[in-house]
């Protein structure tokens, strides 16, 4: 079943148009990979499918039973004010707020929730720091831990391993489709490892002057495919 | 000391002393409460410009005769904090101009419509008074004790309810919006709080000190502190304990109360401001 449907969509900034005829979907237990060069729009089309951006043409459909509060989002940027002061738990904890509704408080289990994603993220020793203070690659673990805490059904990831180290990199890899396989969790990421994309990933959609989609095994074979996963193996090892 | 008590006691004795004082504590704690929302919203100018908003309101409330300025001067408030606010933090037109351009109007309309209207000829001892409050706090009614009594339990108890519907959407609107958070809404709520509270703070320290009020607290628990939920608790104390001195100092000196309790703020900023640097803060 499809959880997203994209028809014509067209998307960009004050009317300008930065990609256009967008028609795809994303169902139920997708490893969806969004590849392609700086800024050909993979980020605009995210936030677009978040609706935090309203598409210029074409329409987004939400899947029956798919909820915004069932979407987990690690965003490519969060600016964060140099002086905001929130701890890391308090942050982590913030991803649980979709679930609550209008229920003031947290609950035991989202709690727990929080805890359990910090632990995955291995950030429990930071729990209680100042955001603003960490590094680019823990506070980078600190946002993928919120969004684990939001995703229900399906988690929108922009870039999430840019600025982790190759150890964290490879568990991220691993919990992302650990997520994907076991608790059925639909998968949106945008990445630059093709590698990884090519390997994880059971649909691609590739965006730049030509936009291509399909599975896996259809990339590997279209003329664009092969380029870009040339380009990628010379400088990757996988 | 023994002087000062005996002093203390005879103040008490009279009513106004007694309304001045739970009110004033009151007011600080509930601004001190979005204080910190609105310093890091980039709002911190908000106090400013809705209490030019109140003084323009409450010039044409003076000129129209209304027996009863609250009813008019609150809701013009209200509706400026929502036009400004609303926009969060994805506005295309950034909070700080249209804070000053609804501030410097609101403020050059209500002077003018006075200057023109009035029938007092002390103008500028009017428009002083309600400024800088000179005197309003000593002249409370019970009933106003009352008002703003059950509005400061309303906003405490609201503030608890939504402080973590708070936390998120200030810290990341974005994240908030896209994962099921009505942050629209919680933008709306917050807007319209902060307007009750100025117009409140108003009867306090006038309108050109509210801003101190609003942000020095915050301020100061963010030298120190850097967790959201410490800066606010941390900032409500420094705030009621400020409020509380600044009277008391007030009574004790002669001095002019809103004054007073800024003065006690900046004093305690410059503590927490050292404390901060000596430490490099506490990390919860
Ligand atoms: N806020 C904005 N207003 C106007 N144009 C924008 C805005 N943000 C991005 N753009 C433009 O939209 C295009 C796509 O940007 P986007 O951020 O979606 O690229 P991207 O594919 O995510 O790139 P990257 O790989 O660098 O993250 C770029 O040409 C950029 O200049
Ligand atoms: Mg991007």
């Amino acid at each position: 079943m499809a959880l997203i449907t994209c028809q014509n969509l067209t998307l960009g900034y004050d009317g300008k148009a930065i990609l256009q005829n967008l028609n795809f979907s994303v169902n139920e237990g997708d490893y969806f990979c969004i590849v392609g060069e700086n800024g050909s729009g993979k980020s605009t089309l995210l936030k677009t499918l978040l609706r935090l951006q309203a598409p210029i043409s074409g329409s987004i459909l939400m899947g029956e039973g798919l909820n915004p509060n069932d979407i987990g989002y690690l965003p490519q940027q969060t600016f964060v004010q140099r002086d905001f002061p929130a701890s890391v738990r308090e942050i982590v904890l913030s991803g649980c707020q979709g679930r609550c509704g209008l229920r003031p408080f947290y609950n035991k289990e989202e709690k727990e929730l929080a805890k359990k994603a910090m632990e995955k993220m291995r950030i429990e020793s930071l729990a209680e720091r100042c955001y603003r203070e960490l590094s680019g690659g823990q506070k980078q673990r600190v946002l993928l831990a919120r969004a684990l805490c939001a995703a229900r059904k399906i988690l929108l990831l922009d870039e999430p391993v840019s600025g982790l180290d190759p150890k964290v990199t490879a568990e991220m890899y691993d919990l992302i489709e650990e997520l994907n396989q076991k608790d059925e969790m639909a998968i949106i990421m945008i990445s630059h490892d093709i590698a990884a994309a090519v390997k994880y990933a059971n649909r691609i959609l590739h965006i730049g002057e030509t936009v291509f989609f399909g599975t896996k095994q259809e990339y590997l074979q279209s003329e664009m495919g092969k380029n870009f996963a040339m380009l990628a193996g010379g400088t990757k090892n996988e | 000391m023994n002087e000062i008590f005996v002093k203390l006691n005879q103040y008490f004795a009279y009513p106004f002393v007694r309304y001045a004082l739970v009110v004033g504590v009151l007011i600080a704690l509930c601004s001190s409460l979005f204080g910190v929302t609105l310093v890091l919203k980039r709002f911190s100018f908000i106090g400013d410009g809705l209490s030019h908003v109140a003084f323009g309101a409450m010039a044409i409330a003076s000129i129209l005769n209304f027996s009863n300025d609250m009813l008019f001067i609150l809701p013009a408030t209200v509706l400026c904090a929502i036009l400004l606010l609303r926009g969060g933090q994805n506005a295309k037109i950034k909070g700080d101009a249209a804070i000053a351009m609804i501030s410097v109007g609101a403020l050059a309309v209500g002077y003018l419509l006075m200057n023109i209207f009035s029938a007092t000829p002390n103008l500028a001892g009017d428009v002083c008074s309600t400024l800088f409050g000179s005197t309003s706090i000593l002249t409370l009614t019970r009933e106003e004790v009352w008002l703003c009594v059950v509005l400061s339990v309303f906003v405490v108890v609201l503030f608890v309810l939504f402080y973590h519907k708070i936390f998120a959407v200030t810290f990341d609107e974005s994240f908030a919006k896209a994962t099921g958070t009505k942050a629209e809404r919680y933008n709306l709520l917050i807007a319209v709080v902060i307007a009750v509270i100025i117009v409140l703070a108003m009867n306090l320290v006038g309108s050109l000190l509210i801003s101190a009020l609003v942000i020095f607290p915050a301020l100061s628990a963010m030298r120190v502190f850097k967790s959201f939920r410490s800066v606010t608790i941390c900032s409500a104390v420094v705030s009621v304990f400020c409020a509380f001195a600044g009277i008391l100092i007030s009574i004790l000196a002669g001095t002019p109360v809103g004054s007073t309790i800024v003065v006690a703020d900046i004093v305690v900023f410059a503590l927490f401001a050292a404390a901060g640097a000596a430490t490099g803060g506490i990390g919860r």
